[in-house]
């Protein structure tokens, strides 16, 4: 790793940082519900667009693990998801109309309220259908865990992106507002994930999963990453480099152990395969605002027009953390 | 005669507060030394929660950094305190703001009035002390510490290395014999009394104030000078990690905390409710307190200690991910290749399944897709049959089949005709044991009844590859188990062979084999290799094959075939 490379990641971070306070003209504030907040309180930060059927469920796991406050960006929902948080008393809103793929799919706007509000306290960043499970969660809130990483002067969390589906077709069974989705959305692929570091970034590229086995199974390196970052202790330096996949300065993506042992992790469960899949996949794929030219969505689109469950015999039956940690796919670490 | 307890204060301070209450209620004095550094509202505010204890009162305050004299001189404060205020306090036990009691003060009472002339004080000799971190525990009595090992710790770092290689020593002062062990101690009243007016106590202070991490050693050194009965163990259930950090206790560790044989528990986590709640309400039944048994303790934190540092090998994830000297190259659990095998055997892989008693695959790394056992187009843990997921990460592949299903065997085909990506990783795999028949790809070449010349260039790659493979094996790298034969020798003898395979497989099976896979008859064979060095290729692998071979002695089983030439 020369010089001028470790270079070229500075400059790209601070492009990220200037590209993120440019857009942050495009958020308009419609609540701001900050004030008398905990001291270090620990903060949600999300964007999303037209999910008022999540929400509940969504703000009541993460009030339940002990977030503090929610900030999120509305890109421009016409569904009452703007109403309905603009109701909450312990969220903060901002909205906006512009693009959201031209704004990294939301990651700039969302670095600059990190920076602006974040800054020196943990902070979640997650996707509305994303949900944080963590060594000893049932019976240890958020501040256990941010507390023992200030400890340990870890400044990031891994939790990977585990896709959760099914049995049966999506469609089959819809989800109601406020139902757990796990209670639908019940199985996961348990084993095979690949690895790989990423060099200049010294993260570990994890892809896999159902996805990359109904979906991708031609086009492998297509094929989602899984390896998140998304509980972070803020400095105005941060920037996350692809959603929150990966970090600069790179440091932060030493999450794992390369000695041999293991560092503690968590798992983001992903509760995206439910029967509002296939409508938000067309919706996608209309606007053409994801990933890869949508690539993603219509490797889906044709995967649903199939009929393919993703569900096989092989699928685990989540039950909690413990059974993930015994799997291997997070781990506990050092943390007893 | 009661117990006085020292509490040292920085942090967290409402919990502190509810624990000095908890002892002063049950009539136990408490001298509080708070940490200068702690902000003048937030001593206001301490001070008036326990401003109606009058048993409770504080001492001098001192700004206290960890692992500096500043923490003893604290003690020595507040302990000096103690005994001034409080003559019925007949032992002093050293607590921190974030201890808990987690056994009635009657019983920690009860039992000193058993030991009323025993200190209970960690005390061990440097040269037995296994739970230093960083290595030092004599040098600290014996360099100079003038950086701070918080704030500038390269420092720190570097001035103990630069004192190591010059041979840099301090004079211990006479009559100290350097003893470690836990900050948290209980002493007779007498001990500790000796302790503070001891004559040499200036000079004692003097050399201590340079020694590193004193609070774990001042006492602990010189109560050996002055007690009469040592016992040298703490009260204060305390444990630490890997790298010195101190465990803390949550609420789902309640159960494991009800069976330690301790009095006080160390640290706890502030927001941990349900313990505080439970530990600090008044002592209504004492019954029903399970058999201590501290060893369940000591194998959690020894567990997650070993996870952290070793970790289970052969598992690949988010937060373990090895570099290649730390085992990068290794699967979870031995598994057994076999080249060749299934070609001089038409039923060699369902033959394998029942003696070897473990899950056979076909060719899983073969062009088309991965054969798993069964034929099944997905496998444990999710993994596709499909041949570019596995060929877009083939270690993935293979150490997630091993990792997803510890507890059983697998073995699988594996030959030229295969995917070649897997093979550096076999061969460096001290998990892999590999048998191969070379020169046994050429049977069903052979076989297909396709004409010599058609087959000579799908014999000679396939050679090459196989070849390549071998030599590979033979390589430094190597640490699979390997038993390569050629064709030849093991057609010599291939009950003995088989025999091995199985042996290495499985060295505990407690029968031997008492059926044998079916060899492909071979007559002919030796005049279609003939045919392919008259072709022009030179079959080298299979060794020197007979031009003519009996088959039906081998057929019959366990009787040697009969060469003849």
């Amino acid at each position: 790793m020369g010089l001028i490379s470790v270079y070229r990641l500075r400059l790209q971070r601070k492009r990220l940082l200037l590209r993120a306070f440019r857009r942050r003209r495009q958020l308009s504030q419609i609540a701001n519900r900050m004030v008398g907040l905990r001291a270090q309180p620990i903060l949600l930060f999300s964007a999303m667009r037209n999910e008022r059927v999540r929400l509940p469920f969504f703000l009541d796991y993460y009030r339940k693990l002990g977030v503090d406050h929610f900030l999120i960006v509305d890109n421009g929902s016409d569904d009452g998801t703007r109403e309905y948080l603009a109701e909450q008393k312990d969220v903060s809103l901002w909205t906006t109309g512009a693009g959201y793929k031209q704004s990294r799919f939301g990651m700039d706007w969302l670095m600059h309220l990190l920076r602006r509000h974040g800054t020196g306290n943990w902070c979640l960043t997650v996707d509305v259908d994303e949900f944080l499970v963590y060594p000893f969660c049932e019976t240890r809130p958020l501040r256990a865990l941010t507390d023992w990483l200030d400890s340990a002067g870890s400044r990031a969390f891994a939790a990977m992106l585990l896709d959760m589906y099914p049995k049966g077709a999506m469609h089959e069974q819809p989800y109601r507002e406020g139902q757990n989705p796990f209670e639908i959305a019940q199985y996961f692929d348990s084993g095979n994930y690949t690895i790989k570091r990423n060099w200049p970034y010294l993260n570990l590229w994890i892809q896999g999963g159902p996805r990359a086995r109904v979906f991708f199974a031609d086009a492998p390196k297509k094929a989602p990453a899984m390896n998140k970052i998304p509980l972070v202790k803020w400095d105005p330096g941060y920037a996350y480099v692809s959603s929150t996949h990966m970090m600069l300065p790179r440091g932060l993506n030493l999450t794992y152990e390369s000695g041999g042992g293991e560092k503690p992790s968590g798992c983001l469960l992903h509760a995206k395969f439910l029967d509002t899949f296939a409508a938000k996949a067309e919706e996608e794929l209309r606007r053409g605002q994801h990933y890869a030219e949508s690539h993603e969505y219509r490797a889906y689109r044709e995967g649903i027009a199939r009929e393919r469950d993703l569900w096989c015999n092989w699928s685990e039956k989540y039950i909690n953390w413990r059974q993930l940690e015994i799997l291997g796919l997070m781990s506990k670490g050092n943390w007893a | 005669m009661t117990v006085g307890v020292v509490m040292l204060c920085h942090a967290s301070l409402h919990r502190a507060a509810q624990v000095a209450r908890h002892w002063a209620q049950a009539g136990c004095p408490v001298v509080i030394h708070l940490d200068r550094r702690v902000a003048e509202a937030d001593r206001a505010n301490f001070a008036a929660a326990l401003a109606d204890l009058p048993d409770v009162r504080f001492s001098r305050r001192i700004a206290c950094e960890w692992g500096t004299f500043s923490l003893v001189q604290a003690t020595i404060e507040a302990a000096t305190r103690m005994l001034q205020d409080f003559p019925q306090a007949g032992h002093v036990y050293l607590a921190s703001g974030s201890c808990l009691p987690i056994r009635p003060v009657a019983e920690l009472e009860a039992h000193l009035a058993a030991h009323p002339h025993t200190d209970f004080i960690e005390s061990v000799t440097t040269a037995d002390v296994g739970w230093t971190v960083g290595g030092l525990n004599k040098e600290r009595f014996t360099l100079r510490f003038p950086f701070s090992w918080k704030k500038q710790r390269q420092f720190f770092d570097r001035y103990v290395r630069l004192q190591r290689r010059l041979g840099f020593q301090r004079r211990i002062p006479e009559g100290i014999v350097p003893h470690l062990g836990s900050q948290w101690w209980c002493l007779t009243r007498p001990t500790l009394q000796a302790i503070l007016h001891h004559p040499d106590r200036a000079r004692h202070d003097r050399y201590f104030r340079r020694v590193w991490i004193p609070d774990e050693s001042y006492f602990q050194t010189i109560v050996r000078q002055l007690s009469t009965r040592v016992e040298s163990r703490s009260l204060t259930l305390s444990k630490f990690d890997f790298q010195g950090r101190p465990y803390v206790f949550y609420d789902d560790h309640m159960h494991l905390l009800r069976r330690t044989e301790a009095f006080v528990a160390r640290k706890i986590w502030p927001q941990a409710d349900q313990l505080y709640d439970t530990y600090l309400a008044p002592a209504t039944e004492t019954a029903s307190r399970p058999e201590p048994n501290p060893g369940k303790i000591d194998r959690l934190f020894a567990k997650a200690v070993e996870r952290r540092t070793r970790g289970r090998p052969g598992l690949y994830m988010q937060s373990r991910f090895p570099s290649k000297a730390r085992g990068a190259n290794r699967a979870a659990a031995p598994y057994g290749v076999f080249e060749g095998l299934d070609d001089l055997f038409s039923d060699f892989h369902p033959w394998l399944a029942r003696v070897a008693e473990a899950r056979v695959h076909g060719h899983l790394f073969a062009p088309d897709r991965a054969q798993f056992s069964g034929g099944e187009p997905v496998f444990k843990g999710g993994l596709s049959d499909s041949a570019s997921l596995r060929d877009y990460n083939p270690r993935s592949f293979l150490t997630s089949l091993i990792w997803n299903t510890r507890g059983e065997r697998q073995c699988f085909q594996f030959g030229p005709g295969d995917v070649q990506d897997i093979a550096p990783f076999l061969a460096g795999d001290p998990n892999a044991s590999i048998a191969i028949v070379s020169g046994a790809f050429a049977i069903p070449l052979w076989r297909s009844g396709r004409s010599v010349p058609e087959i000579r260039a799908e014999a000679a790659r396939l050679q090459k590859i196989e070849a390549d493979f071998i030599a590979l094996l033979q390589g430094p790298e190597t640490k699979a188990r390997t038993r390569v034969w050629t064709l030849a020798d093991f057609v010599e003898d291939p009950v003995e062979h088989l025999h091995q395979i199985v042996d290495d497989l499985n060295p505990r099976a407690p029968h031997r084999m008492t059926e044998l896979p079916r060899m492909v008859d071979l007559s002919g064979f030796g005049g279609f290799l003939q045919e392919l060095r008259n072709q022009g290729m030179q079959p080298v692998l299979m060794g020197e094959f007979p031009a003519v071979i009996e088959m039906d002695r081998i057929g019959r089983g366990m009787v040697r075939p009969q060469l003849a030439r």
